[in-house]
């Protein structure tokens, strides 16, 4: 029971086998001793005070109404941060200006250039392609997978730096990639149709080989896609022969696609991007496993190979 | 034995409580209400002058002191050979390329359960010498005990023994205070500096370290390091001593959950030195007194200050210098030795009732210490063994998850990994890596084109690191998803193997 003894001190004894005096409190025959602290205890707890009244003249620390006192050092994390990134940016400062420097053809040459250019190429990646490519750069229908070895437009460097430049079918662009498949709805019959999709599933082993549709397809494909279906590069028209379709591969699928073929469209980075990140982000691109070698390399380093990709 | 000025003295500075209970006394004397003292909320510290003591366990105290402070400065100057990919300090924390060399070991952070396991063993060793001898390490081996031993040598070589520095204390401030003052703290400051440089030889090649030290070249962390060091020696070595092991110190705290009654311990034995008396009135009164002639030399020499007599507490280290004083003072008077020794409290009572002791090695070997010894020893044997088996070839897989497989245009199935192969050896080796399992597949690298993919590649690792890879495997079309495994293997005469599981993943996988 406590001591009902309101007074303090009261209820006090000399504890025997310590000789210290208790609080004065006892709760079922528990007793608290009042063991005096050591002093230099006392004199840390003045230094935390003291350590406290020198942070807050030094640090941000007393909230006002829209914002706190400054310190007199003057430190925000805001500012901090600051810091650090315009750290980050003077060290990546020499290597951008490398890579601004070399003609992307050339990029290979250097591998410590080369990665530098694809760590940047995949951070950039990360916020402007990955909308529609996806983070693993895999695609998905009507978005072209970048990690394979198909290429509509060349897999090259600089192919894909024109592409990521100039965009595709990205109306008010001059220079942009231009391919644009006709809808065969009324010109050809849904039986028509439906024989060149035979055909050209069977040039991948799909379907059997339909004669009236490779009739067909001589007369209305091969133009563009050539006569063994296998594409062209200079026109944005597929490979009807290989494994990959950007719309699907199934009879269905390419049946829509003959009679009302989609478009995708690609916008022209040149004007939202600065030319040293479009380099790198066709650096990323060319890494990722499907890259094609740039054929014709100038031996002379200053000369820019000027070719129309 | 003692001075009467000395006796004064030592009930001048009685602990708290028995102050208090005078001043009650006193009211009580004058007839007053009984009302007790307001107690003091802050006690200030009583320095503690112990008096120089030889003995056995003085000796041994000595020994270990000598032992512990050279391997501390001493182990970063010791030079090992490892060739020229590693560095030849014989102990090394490499922290900033996450190395930890021991003489011929190398630990890698993956291999940090080896330090685990010593940390383990260190703990299970402390409880093993706890419930045999005690605070045997609170009393020989702890840093604190060491360097306090250390300053209190200094403050013993500076102001001379007990009675000589309780004199300079209480003496005004006199010039010659002063220069004593300033030269002591200065040796303080010197040890204690030291003592912070030693620490971070263990942390950098140590003749390097101490010439980017003294030339200003070493990095910031360095001096603040030794800064801090120096700090916390100085104060806790030259000022805060016992205080440490009374207030701030846990494992006071655990040790006593660690000792039993069999554990053994310093012990005053009171039925042998009870009721205390001087050898004057022993020779007048024979057979009143014990053994006790109340000298006070117990008190006089601990460097914890405390008495013993008043029976096991916080404050004993039990360092056992009180047992060398008592002996002295035993053997001066002609009585025996042991009226405070090393007993368990299961002895003393046996003793007190008159029987024999036991043998020493019944105390020490009882269940409880036998089966800490066996797990330490089961641990420290199963590291050895670890140890002397490791390897130091390794293979690591991730496979992409995104996108897990690649169609290519003629059918046939992409995956990526990223294997990484660990050479733990000081010189760079070829390692050759191979598919197990999945037919028909090949690999090629980052380095190399699809035209030269094989289903064997040579890698060279460069000595003592981690070299990531970045392999395409190709399976030809129609291959179904399936686990397989990618084996390492060291072109030298080691011929050292490893192998890791992965997966192969495939269109229509999961469907």
């Amino acid at each position: 029971m406590a001591s009902s003894d309101p007074r303090p001190g009261a209820g006090r004894r000399i504890d025997e086998p310590t000789g210290t005096q208790t609080v004065g409190h006892e709760w079922d025959g528990i007793e608290e001793l009042d063991t005096p602290m050591p002093r230099w205890w006392l004199w840390t707890f003045y230094l935390t005070i003291v350590w406290g009244l020198v942070y807050v003249v030094l640090y941000p620390a007393w909230p006002l109404v829209t914002q706190a006192t400054e310190g007199v050092l003057g430190w925000s994390s805001r500012g901090q941060l600051a810091e650090e990134m315009t750290r980050e940016s003077e060290r990546k400062a020499p290597i951008l200006a490398a890579l601004a420097q070399v003609p992307i053809e050339r990029l290979p040459e250097d591998s410590e250039r080369m990665r530098a250019a694809i760590a940047g190429g995949r951070a950039a990646f990360k916020v402007n392609c990955v909308q529609c490519h996806g983070a693993g750069a895999a695609g998905g229908p009507g978005y072209p997978n970048l990690n394979d070895d198909d290429w509509l437009w060349g897999g090259d460097l600089k192919a894909i730096e024109y592409t990521l430049m100039k965009g595709i079918r990205q109306p008010g662009v001059d220079e942009t990639r231009q391919s644009q498949m006709p809808a065969f709805d009324g010109i050809l019959t849904a039986e028509q149709i439906g024989q060149v999709a035979d055909h050209v599933l069977s040039l991948s082993g799909k379907a059997r080989p339909s004669p009236a549709g490779a009739q067909l397809f001589a007369d209305n494909c091969a133009l563009c896609h050539g006569p063994q279906g296998r594409g062209d590069r200079a026109l944005g028209a597929p490979n009807l022969a290989d494994a990959i379709w950007l719309y699907g591969s199934s009879r269905e699928q390419v049946v829509r696609q003959i009679r009302a073929p989609r478009h995708g469209v690609m916008p022209a980075w040149e004007h939202r991007l600065d030319p040293v990140t479009i380099k790198m982000l066709a650096a990323y691109v060319h890494s990722l496993g499907g890259g094609e070698d740039f054929v014709e390399v100038a031996a002379d380093p200053a000369v820019q190979v000027d070719e129309q990709p | 034995m003692s001075s009467p000025e000395e006796t004064v003295l030592e009930s001048g500075s009685a602990r708290p409580g028995e102050q208090v209970r005078a001043a009650i006394a006193n009211v009580n004397a004058d007839g007053l209400q009984p009302e007790p003292a307001r107690p003091r909320l802050f006690e200030k510290r009583k320095t503690v002058h112990n008096r120089r003591i030889d003995g056995p366990f003085r000796r041994f105290k000595w020994t270990v002191m000598v032992v512990t402070l050279a391997i501390y400065y001493g182990t970063p100057w010791i030079r090992w050979d490892r060739g020229p990919y590693a560095p030849d300090q014989a102990v090394l924390i490499d922290l900033a390329n996450r190395r930890f060399y021991m003489f011929g070991i190398e630990i890698w952070p993956h291999e940090f359960y080896f330090v685990a396991g010593l940390l383990v063993m260190a703990g299970i060793g402390l409880f093993l010498v706890t419930s045999a001898v005690g605070r045997a390490w609170c009393g020989y081996a702890c840093p604190q005990t060491v360097w306090t031993d250390l300053f209190q040598h200094i403050d013993r070589f500076v102001d001379g023994d007990r009675n000589a520095r309780m004199r300079l204390d209480a003496a005004p401030w006199t010039l010659n205070k002063v220069a004593r003052r300033a030269f002591k703290w200065t040796i303080y400051l010197v040890i204690s500096f030291w003592t912070g440089g030693a620490w971070i030889m263990y942390f950098a090649d140590a003749p390097t370290l101490t010439h980017d030290f003294w030339t200003g070249q070493a990095a910031p962390i360095a001096y603040v390091t030794v800064g801090i060091l120096t700090l916390t020696t100085f104060t806790l070595g030259g000022f805060m001593r016992e205080q440490v092991c009374i207030y701030m110190c846990p494992w006071p705290r655990i040790q006593s959950a660690m000792m039993d009654e069999k554990s053994l311990t310093v012990t005053y034995k009171d039925w042998r030195g009870e009721p205390r008396g001087s050898v004057k009135k022993a020779q007048k009164e024979p057979g009143k007194f014990g053994d006790c002639i109340d000298c006070l030399q117990c008190v006089a020499v601990c460097p914890t200050g405390i008495d013993i007599r008043e029976g096991p507490q916080i404050g004993c280290i039990t360092c056992a210098l009180c047992i060398d004083a008592c002996d002295r003072v035993m053997a001066e008077i002609g009585r025996p030795r042991g009226l405070i020794d090393y007993i368990t409290l299961e002895d003393a009572k046996r003793e007190a009732a008159g029987e024999p002791a036991r043998p020493a090695w019944k105390v020490l070997l009882r269940p409880r210490t036998i089966v800490y010894f066996s797990v330490w020893g089961a641990i420290g044997l199963a590291l050895l063994f670890a140890l002397g088996t490791r390897s130091h070839t390794d293979i690591s897989v991730a496979p992409d998850r995104n996108p897990p497989y690649m169609l290519m245009s003629d059918g046939s199935v992409r995956n990526a990994y990223t294997v990484k192969l660990r050479n733990m050896q000081s010189r760079p080796r070829q390692m050759k890596v191979a598919i197990a399992g999945l037919p028909g597949a090949a690999m090629w690298s980052d380095e190399m084109g699809r035209d030269a993919a094989a289903r064997e590649l040579i890698f060279t690792v460069p000595a003592d690191s981690t070299a990531p890879q970045r392999l395409y495997l190709v399976a030809p079309a129609g291959t179904p998803a399936q686990d397989f495994a990618f084996t390492v293997t060291s072109l030298d005469d080691q011929r050292e193997t490893d192998a890791a599981e992965t997966r192969f993943s495939a269109p229509g996988e999961g469907q």
